[in-house]
């Protein structure tokens, strides 16, 4: 009796004791935080201060009419499309190049993954090294072939190309094996039946690849858009470590604007505004992407 | 037809991915891929693409700051090496930071692998209620970037009195969903269902079937699960930079100290670089082929 009662607790009972932690853990620094910083974001709060003042939607009023917060926003958008498009683009193409029968594959997929270990701030300040106005790498080449020098933070378009450069570097290598990864599950039949009609490698690319891997491309816009939102250390350390991200905030991104008014200003509670506006655009992104792909099935 | 059953079926590993993908070529005699001189050429482009950054910022690290101005740059290797590494040594506390990063890493990597396998294998492997859900809402919240809770964390952090310690860093990378899913997925594969009854059957209690059973084969995926913690874990900076000081830095947060002021010193900031990724270098040269099997296996599996 008292054997059956010990039994049946085990069964039923225990499995919620292996999630607990977990749960737990989580509860405590993801999901409170999160949810919490709704709550802040209704108030006035200052870290310097120990009284909170309720305002109700007033912070978010105040970040639509903020100029600095839709500069943020549209440098983070540009900033996106600069590195995602040639990067999930050359993505494609190395992980086409490495689904072949090559000598030392392994060797070939490490070499494409070296860039993501290497540390983003490690990344940012050896790229700002190389984009540097006086002794960068890029300005002694175009001086070489008789361009001349370009003062890379000074402008918006030739600073978020630089930033843009340092997300490509560190990201192409690694969506390519997630390209390679879902390539290696299309069958081979097909490219050899489009081999013997004479179909070239490109075409074999556009024509039978992209449509099988359809659903893994979508998945890389979607992770890489969670990614743009977060673009922090780029901006941050290229401009020797300024909050501003630029003297006119020509490459400050919405992080780098959450990471000012929060740790700079001390706004926790305008900050937290920010943030739950960063939480809603990913929410739409996701809904816009979730609409495309399942009207794309359809259609198909 | 074990070529389609194969085929439809990804591997589990890139590393047990190898064998079937041969057995698969080789049946395919006619119009088989190989690669030529185009292909190595491109490859090149590759290596030179993924390793010069890298390469120059060794160049800049063993070189004086007054020759990089000089046309054309240096291409080689320096002499000034050591002496950069003595300023970097003496301008920030790199072997605090170095140990801090260590102790935080290692850590985060055990904390999560644990946990993750606990409630891997309750999700993979047990029916309670409300399973479903709870793993629906787990894969959810990997899209949200904790990065949009960092200012209630602080605050939390402040009022336990954390901000400044490594306990700050550590605890909330204690656990991860992604871990959680991760080993929910290979669990479910791994270990058959009719071993746990068949444990069952013979009297065993669910911690004995854990460790008897379900520990042993989550070996393979906790492996690669801890790599790629402990790799984010080196490398995470937003976080760090927020709660600590620099005066008690990780060896990211370090960087950006040696990286802020108006004055570029790039030979000593890309000294700390070195330092900063040379160990996972290191790591990365050794196990490099277990780190992408976990890469192509989260991308098969997501």
């Amino acid at each position: 009796m008292m054997k059956n009662l010990l039994y049946r607790l085990d069964v039923k009972g225990s499995p919620y004791l292996y999630i607990v932690p977990f749960f737990l853990l989580f509860a405590a620094f993801g999901i409170f935080p999160l949810a919490y910083t709704a709550w802040v974001s209704l108030h006035e709060w200052s870290l310097l201060s120990e009284t909170h003042t309720f305002l109700g939607l007033q912070n978010y009023r105040d970040l639509f009419a903020d100029e600095y917060f839709w500069n943020a926003l549209r440098n983070t958008a540009q900033i996106w499309v600069l590195s995602t498009v040639p990067q999930l683009l050359m993505a494609l193409v190395l992980a086409h190049v490495l689904n072949q029968r090559l000598r030392a594959p392994t060797f070939w997929r490490m070499t494409a993954v070296l860039p993501n270990i290497t540390s983003v701030a490690a990344v940012a300040i050896i790229f700002g090294q190389i984009f540097g106005k006086d002794y960068g790498l890029v300005n002694w080449l175009l001086e070489t072939l008789g361009l001349g020098r370009i003062d890379w933070q000074a402008g918006t378009a030739s600073s978020q190309i630089a930033i843009s450069v340092m997300i490509i570097w560190r990201w192409t290598g690694y969506n390519a094996l997630i390209y390679l990864a879902a390539m290696q599950a299309v069958s081979k039949d097909l490219y050899d039946a489009a081999s013997l009609d004479g179909a070239s490698s490109f075409q074999q690319l556009t024509r039978i690849t992209v449509p099988a891997i359809r659903p893994t491309i979508i998945f890389t816009v979607i992770v890489s858009t969670i990614g743009g939102m977060q673009v922090l250390a780029e901006p941050l350390l290229f401009g020797g470590a300024s909050v501003t991200g630029g003297s006119d905030r020509q490459f400050q991104t919405l992080s780098l604007y959450l990471y000012e008014v929060a740790f700079s200003r001390f706004d926790f509670g305008y900050a937290s505004t920010a943030a739950w506006a960063m939480f809603g655009i990913i929410v739409i992104v996701a809904a816009i992407n979730y609409f495309l792909t399942s009207r794309l099935r359809r259609s198909s | 037809m074990t070529t389609t059953t194969s085929l439809t079926k990804p591997a589990r590993t890139a590393v047990a991915a190898e064998p079937q993908v041969q057995r698969r070529r080789r049946r395919s005699f006619m119009a088989d891929r190989r690669p030529g001189k185009l292909t190595y050429l491109a490859l090149a482009g590759l290596a030179l693409f993924s390793g010069f950054p890298l390469y120059w910022s060794l160049v800049v690290a063993s070189h004086d700051n007054g020759i990089l101005g000089e046309v054309p740059p240096p291409l080689g290797i320096g002499p000034n090496l050591f002496t950069n590494l003595e300023r970097a040594f003496g301008t920030v506390d790199f072997a605090k930071a170095l140990t801090n990063s260590f102790v935080v890493s290692i850590a985060i990597t055990f904390s999560v692998v644990l946990f993750s396998t606990l409630a891997g294998f309750s999700f993979a492997k047990l029916n309670f209620k409300g399973r479903n859900a709870m793993l629906v809402m787990l894969i959810g919240t990997m899209m949200v970037p904790t990065q949009l809770g960092i200012i209630p964390l602080y605050m939390l952090m402040a009022k336990i009195e954390w901000t400044g310690t490594m306990y700050a860093v550590v605890a909330p990378g204690l656990v991860t969903a992604f871990g959680v899913f991760f080993m929910t997925q290979f669990l479910r594969e791994a270990v058959p269902s009719e071993l746990i009854e068949a444990a069952r059957v013979d009297g065993c209690h669910t911690f004995r079937i854990f460790w008897h059973v379900v520990l042993p084969a989550s070996k393979p995926a906790a492996a690669v699960l801890g790599m790629l913690t402990f790799m984010t874990a080196w490398n995470d900076f937003f976080w760090p930079l927020v709660v600590l000081t620099p005066e008690d830095p990780t060896v990211q947060t370090a960087l950006s100290t040696l990286a802020s002021g108006y004055i570029q010193d790039y030979s000593l900031s890309l000294t700390g670089t070195a330092i900063a990724t040379i160990p996972l270098l290191v790591v990365f040269a050794l196990l490099g082929k277990y780190i992408i099997g976990g890469i192509m296996q989260g991308a098969v599996k997501s």
